[in-house]
């Protein structure tokens, strides 16, 4: 059907030379850049899956159903017991407090400052987030310490919930941040959709642009749990340390996993008499190991969760 | 239920600079009046203003009135939310809620303004705006499906479902069709024909074919340079407009010859 005739020998050999020609120098930046980009991906690697295996090889050995659900309480020297139920709990408790506490003062900032602020006050509060994010732990614990002191005197200011307030000077500014991000990225079309049905400003927010972004926000708020759950210096400071079991934030001393770890490590080698059975010379280091790898598979779980959530939640297209 | 709009004086700024100057016009129940005009002269802007859509944009106000059957929708006492509720619009590109179904879509109205509705009221009007829309046909079988895996032409015939469902007295439409192909502006003007024996319809087009056929009014927008406000050229019956106009400035923008 086509009248046109085949193409000549000569505009063959013309466009060839055209389509084919190379560039020797490209060619040579091409294969450096990705050289770099895998080899640079490469040693990010090394260390994570270096403290991987570290945690992995050495936790695994005191790894036990008993050692999940026993305490410190009446364990000393080297004693082939103990474990680490009362840390991990007080990690939970403790971790879901601050949460509880961040969560709605950050998400509420986050829609203050994209939804409402404008002018002097909003810019004085992303100032301010953002000099809250760069406060030192340990400071964020003398201050929670500091706080409860003064307004319970030394006795009170060493509970769960001073933990939970210093983690939560932490957290609020981490959680800011996120939502803030994921909120902008509702597009104003569906809020315009929402208005023009007659849904007044609040309806909007609640029920269009939470329920758009709730899978980016729930990323958002287990990123900052992933942020505070690992700190030890201020939960030394304010929930302290102890051997027993203790559920209730508002009352006593409260173990967490950091801070377990933290004074496991710290006895050390345990110096036992020669030929002495029941004694374990490196159950201390053991125990911290067992428990650090507890604290790893917990931040490892937050964001398995995390994952499903967003998969439940997010726009779905058929 | 259609009603009237008749539009007094209407200066409309962003801040300080005057977007739109000195707009009147009356805009007639059950028709279709179609605005027309250059890209930035102020077209989309002023019909915003018809719905205290442009209210959600900081800084923005307006001095003259609207009013919709002789009551000024900038009266003190008119609540902006009710204004929308009264005065429906479509927008450029469909925007269905991507987390909800198509039937959610449609009730959206309803449903986010947390108002009850028993299950038989909501599926028959879930028909009767998706039927009002031309969609029923095409959607009846997955109306549990989510409404961003429609076509961009359903999407949009399901954005009028969702607006129409609300039961407004007014329809505003900005540049509904320039998102689609012909076969969905064809699908979509057929359905503002069929809507107009119901509703007052405004619509703002950069198709001027579009504007002839489906409009019975037409309002040229121009706007004299950069930085100047946009200005309502004339206002006229359709054929007159596309056949005799009154200003050169209309003639030359139907004609293609500028613009």
């Amino acid at each position: 059907m086509s009248t046109s005739t085949a193409p000549t020998l000569d505009a063959v050999e013309r466009t060839r030379a055209l389509l084919v020609s190379v560039d020797p120098g490209r060619r040579r930046i091409d294969r450096i850049m990705t050289v770099l980009v895998y080899g640079a991906f490469a040693l990010a690697m090394v260390p994570l899956i270096s403290l991987l295996w570290t945690v992995i090889d050495s936790g695994r050995v005191r790894f036990t159903l008993e050692f999940l659900t026993s305490t410190m309480r009446g364990i000393y020297g080297g004693i082939d017991a103990g474990g680490v139920y009362h840390a991990m709990i007080g990690t939970l408790v403790i971790t879901l407090l601050a949460a509880v506490i961040s969560v709605p003062v950050g998400l509420l900032t986050a829609i203050y400052l994209v939804e409402y602020g404008r002018g002097p006050l909003a810019r004085a509060v992303t100032f301010f987030v953002d000099v809250m994010t760069g406060i030192p732990s340990i400071v964020a614990g003398l201050f929670a310490f500091a706080l409860f002191t003064l307004i319970l005197g030394p006795t009170g200011a060493r509970t769960g919930l001073v933990g939970a307030v210093a983690l939560s000077v932490l957290m609020i500014p981490v959680v800011v941040r996120s939502c803030e991000e994921m909120l902008k990225l509702v597009p104003n079309e569906l809020r315009e959709a929402s208005y023009a049905l007659g849904v007044p400003k609040w309806l909007t927010i609640v029920r269009v642009v939470l329920r758009t972004s709730v899978a980016g926000l729930t990323t958002g708020v287990l990123l900052a749990v992933a942020r505070v759950i690992g700190e030890t210096a201020p939960l030394v400071i304010t929930a302290g340390t102890t051997d027993s079991y203790n559920v209730n934030p508002f009352d006593g001393r409260m173990m967490t996993l950091p801070v377990y770890i933290y004074s496991q490590w710290r006895q050390g080698v345990v110096p036992c008499r020669e030929g002495q059975a029941d004694c374990l010379a490196d159950i201390n280091e053991l125990r911290a190991w067992a428990a650090a790898l507890l604290l790893i598979l917990i931040v490892m779980g937050l964001n398995l969760i995390g994952r499903l959530v967003t998969r439940w939640f997010s726009p779905k297209l058929r | 239920m259609a009603q009237r709009i008749d539009v007094k004086d209407l200066n409309i700024y962003y801040g300080d600079f005057l977007a739109v100057q000195d707009v009147s016009m009356t805009i007639d129940p059950k028709s279709v009046t179609a605005f027309i005009g250059p890209s930035g002269c102020g077209k989309s802007t002023f019909l915003r203003t018809l719905n205290r859509m442009h209210e959600v944009i900081p800084g923005a106000r307006v001095e003259g009135s609207v009013e919709l059957e002789g009551v000024d929708l900038y009266g003190a006492d008119v609540d902006p939310v009710a204004v929308r509720r009264t005065v429906g619009m479509v927008f450029q590109r469909p925007n269905p809620f991507p987390t909800m179904s198509i039937k959610e879509n449609v009730l959206a109205g309803v449903k986010l303004n947390n108002r009850k509705i028993s299950k038989s009221d909501a599926d028959e009007l879930v028909e009767r705006s998706l039927r009002g829309a031309n969609l029923w046909n095409e959607v009846k079988d997955r109306l549990e499906k989510p409404g961003s895996g429609l076509s961009g032409g359903q999407q949009q015939r399901l954005c009028i479902a969702r607006a129409i469902a609300v039961k407004p007295q007014v329809l505003l439409m900005d540049e509904p069709c320039s998102a689609l192909d012909p076969i969905s502006t064809l699908a979509i003007e057929d359905l503002i024909q069929e809507l107009k024996k119901d509703y007052t319809i405004v619509i703002v087009t950069h198709n001027m074919q579009q504007a002839a056929r489906v409009s019975d009014r037409t309002a040229f927008f121009n706007i004299a340079g950069t930085g100047k406000p946009g200005r309502l050229i004339e206002m006229n019956d359709t054929a007159t407009i596309f056949s005799a106009p009154g200003e050169k400035a209309t003639e030359d923008y139907v004609s293609g010859r500028f613009g």
